[in-house]
């Protein structure tokens, strides 16, 4: 008798075929300049259920480019493994040829030059596309949002999310789970919510005072598909009001509360089940433990921590997807549920990009109408850039050294701090930097940047804190942000040591001198969670700071030294 | 208008709370102390008894934990990085429809918290769990 391991591993050999046809070929295809929508889309419909899944928009209606991250280091069990492969190391792991769009897509190196070549990726207009030809392929197929998708634009932000509602309402999802959302305030995300066509899942979203399930927000939602009950299940940040600030919705409680998803596992299935699917914003290496902690989970269409894998991660029977970020891609997972239970799958991480995907007219209309109140203010070209302008890193990026420098001049500081967000497009060489640019790498609800002393004892307990958010070795512990990026401030961080004992050799670039304990810095920074945190808006001081320069140039800077990657 | 000193001082005091990470160790003898005078120096095991708490509290200064019991007739609470150790002592009556106990505590920095159930054959069982209290910041 065939077991249930055989099926899924005759499910990854289909996946893989899939995944060389798809991405095998491209290189060849793009230097003949004939990379086509059919062969993005490809794909041989498999089973009797489709699932689709994106996730992290970060309210990127348009096209935009996106740079993979060269620095993602993992920890403990983790370490080595995808997603903490970047650059000619991923390429060469999943048989990439250096300069093919995969390569372009997928990972870091000569991104600037690839750009040139290769174009924009994401817009939710060819995000239309790509799903109307899925649901053309398979009508019934499940449009799953993983989060973060009413957060990050200039037009996003000064219409609380209507916008993306509207946009993606037009896309017609089945389900969704949250993050960012909650910084539009608890008020305007009930607003929100209850206006949506579809369920608001989220077995992690608890009522604060009673520690009970918040009734907004369902554990689950029961489809039926292809003949089959399939059961989706959301998970939210886990980390809501720590790596956010709670006070912005002090009704919610969230944590990762895996034994009350187990039970959910186990309510699904005990009324029929066939497939248990969990729409989560987890983050990958949590994503990966959760797997092997909760049995019944199927599929994991994992998001937050914005990583793409063109072939699903599988951990004992579950499956694991994460689908990028910003629009850049759409999953495709195609199941075949028989018999009560899944016997396989075939999966395609598709890549949209921009130039070769053909825009739905309808949602291209939409997405223009929603800009178009904003369009002049923010289409305004604010200065230029000589340098790649990016952000993904574990420990700096190009965007976060010129926020650090528009906070070290602008305000006046000795040492500027900037959040590891993961959010934010790229720019590349010679593009023009507009208002909207600034808004993609700033936007938040609470972007007020401050101006304080700290001394240098604090400085060392914050890099200590949100080290260990990231590196300690338990994934359960990690918030799934990158370290603080830091501006007059140079320091070495040995990753593998415990919390306190991470960061050493703290010192003022300014001055080249080590950081005295005892001394109080002027400290600029932004994105407190701390309530009534007051000074200007950052996109303000960043936008007077590229007027000043003109054309900015960034070199990238090596003040942050790594140890034990 | 700048942040005021107020404002830092608020946030020093998280700051004050979190620098209590490294530190657990010097309390830990004290909640030891306490488990062995709950027990009587008994050897303590596991079992049924299971405890729940957050990996990171949302807030250390009240953090849900449930402790289930089966079996039990009595749960002391500890919470090993605390200035006071002891949290609580709950007695089960033969009447409790469940014997479970949920409740909020105050934890003054990262540090274990620890359940020992003392069970109706005289026995003891003992869970814990880590919970991480962080000054935030930076999600993805």
């Amino acid at each position: 008798m065939i077991s249930r391991r055989d099926f899924l591993q005759v499910g990854m050999a289909a996946s893989a075929l899939v995944g060389a046809s798809g991405f095998g070929n491209w290189a060849k295809l793009a230097a003949q300049q004939t990379l086509t929508q059919d062969q993005l889309l490809e794909f041989e419909t498999f089973g009797n259920v489709s699932l689709i899944h994106v996730t992290d928009i970060h309210a990127q209606l348009k096209p935009i480019y996106f740079r993979e991250p060269s620095v993602n280091i993992g920890v403990g069990e983790n370490r080595g493994k995808v997603p903490h492969v970047t650059g000619a190391d991923f390429r060469k792991l999943y048989g990439i040829d250096d300069g093919s769009p995969s390569h372009y897509a997928l990972s870091s190196g000569d991104f600037s030059s690839l750009a040139q070549g290769y174009g924009k990726v994401g817009g939710l207009d060819r995000v239309a596309t790509v799903i109307k030809a899925i649901r053309a392929d398979r009508p019934d197929a499940l449009l799953l949002d993983g989060g973060d998708t009413w957060h990050g634009s200039y037009t996003c932000y000064h219409t609380e999310g209507q916008d993306m509602v509207n946009v993606m309402n037009a896309l017609q999802p089945d389900a969704m789970t949250f993050h960012w959302e909650f910084t539009l305030g608890s008020e305007r995300v009930q607003e929100l919510v209850e206006s949506l066509p579809f369920a608001a899942l989220g077995q992690n979203i608890f009522d604060a005072e009673w520690d009970e399930p918040a009734e907004l927000f369902p554990p689950y939602e029961m489809f039926e598909r292809g003949g089959s009950k399939i059961a989706v299940i959301g998970q939210a940040f886990p980390y809501m009001p720590i790596a956010n600030p709670g006070w912005m919705f002090p009704e919610y409680a969230f944590g990762l509360r895996d034994e009350n998803l187990q039970a959910v596992v186990d309510e699904v299935r005990a009324a029929g089940a066939e497939c248990v699917v969990l729409l989560s914003h987890n983050g990958f290496d949590v994503d990966k433990k959760m797997a092997s902690v909760v049995s019944g989970i199927d599929v994991v269409l994992s998001g937050h921590t914005h990583d793409a894998l063109p072939e699903p991660v599988i951990v004992g029977q579950t499956i694991i997807l994460p689908s990028g970020s910003n629009g850049k891609f759409v999953s495709r997972v195609d199941l075949d549920i028989r018999d009560g239970r899944m016997m396989g799958y075939r999966t395609k991480l598709i890549p949209i990009f921009s130039d070769v995907i053909e825009p739905d007219a309808e949602v291209a209309a939409l997405i223009d109408e929603q800009r178009a109140p904003y369009e002049a203010a923010m289409s305004e070209v604010v200065g230029q850039t000589d340098s790649l302008l990016y952000r993904r890193g574990n420990f700096n990026g190009t965007w976060d050294d010129l926020i650090c420098d528009a906070l070290l001049t602008e305000r006046e500081a000795e040492i500027a701090l900037s959040p590891g967000v993961r959010w934010g497009p790229s720019l590349i060489p010679g593009q023009d930097i507009t208002v909207e640019d600034i808004w993609n790498a700033t936007s938040m609800t609470y972007g007020q940047a401050y101006r304080t002393e700290m001394t240098g004892e604090f400085l060392k307990v914050v890099l200590e804190d949100v080290a260990d958010n990231i590196f300690n070795p338990d994934p359960y512990y990690q918030q799934g942000g990158d370290m603080v990026r830091t501006g007059g401030l140079g320091y070495t961080i040995d990753v593998n040591k415990p919390q306190g004992e991470r960061i050493s050799d703290m010192t003022l670039l300014g001055t080249g001198e080590a950081i005295d304990p005892a001394r109080s810095y002027v400290v600029a920074g932004w994105a407190s969670v701390n309530e009534n945190t007051e000074g200007p808006q950052i996109w303000d001081v960043v936008e007077s700071h590229i007027r000043k320069q003109g054309t900015v140039t960034v070199t990238p800077q090596d003040s942050v030294k790594v140890l034990g990657a | 208008m700048e942040l005021t000193r107020r404002n830092m001082l608020a946030i020093s005091s998280g700051a004050l709370v979190a620098s209590g990470l490294g530190a657990i160790p010097a309390f830990a003898a004290t909640a030891e102390d306490m488990i062995a005078e709950f027990t009587g120096g008994a050897a303590v095991g596991e079992g049924e008894l299971s405890l729940t708490a957050p990996e990171i509290a949302e807030n250390g200064n009240t953090v849900p934990i449930e402790v289930s019991a089966p079996g039990a007739v009595a749960v002391a609470i500890y919470a090993d990085g605390n200035p006071t150790p002891a949290v609580a002592t709950v007695k089960f009556g033969k009447l409790n429809p469940s014997n479970t106990v949920s409740t909020r505590i105050r934890l003054a920095g990262t540090q274990n918290v620890v359940a020992v159930a003392q069970m109706e054959d005289g026995s003891f069982q003992q869970a814990s769990a880590a919970v991480k209290v962080t000054i935030g910041g930076c999600g993805g």
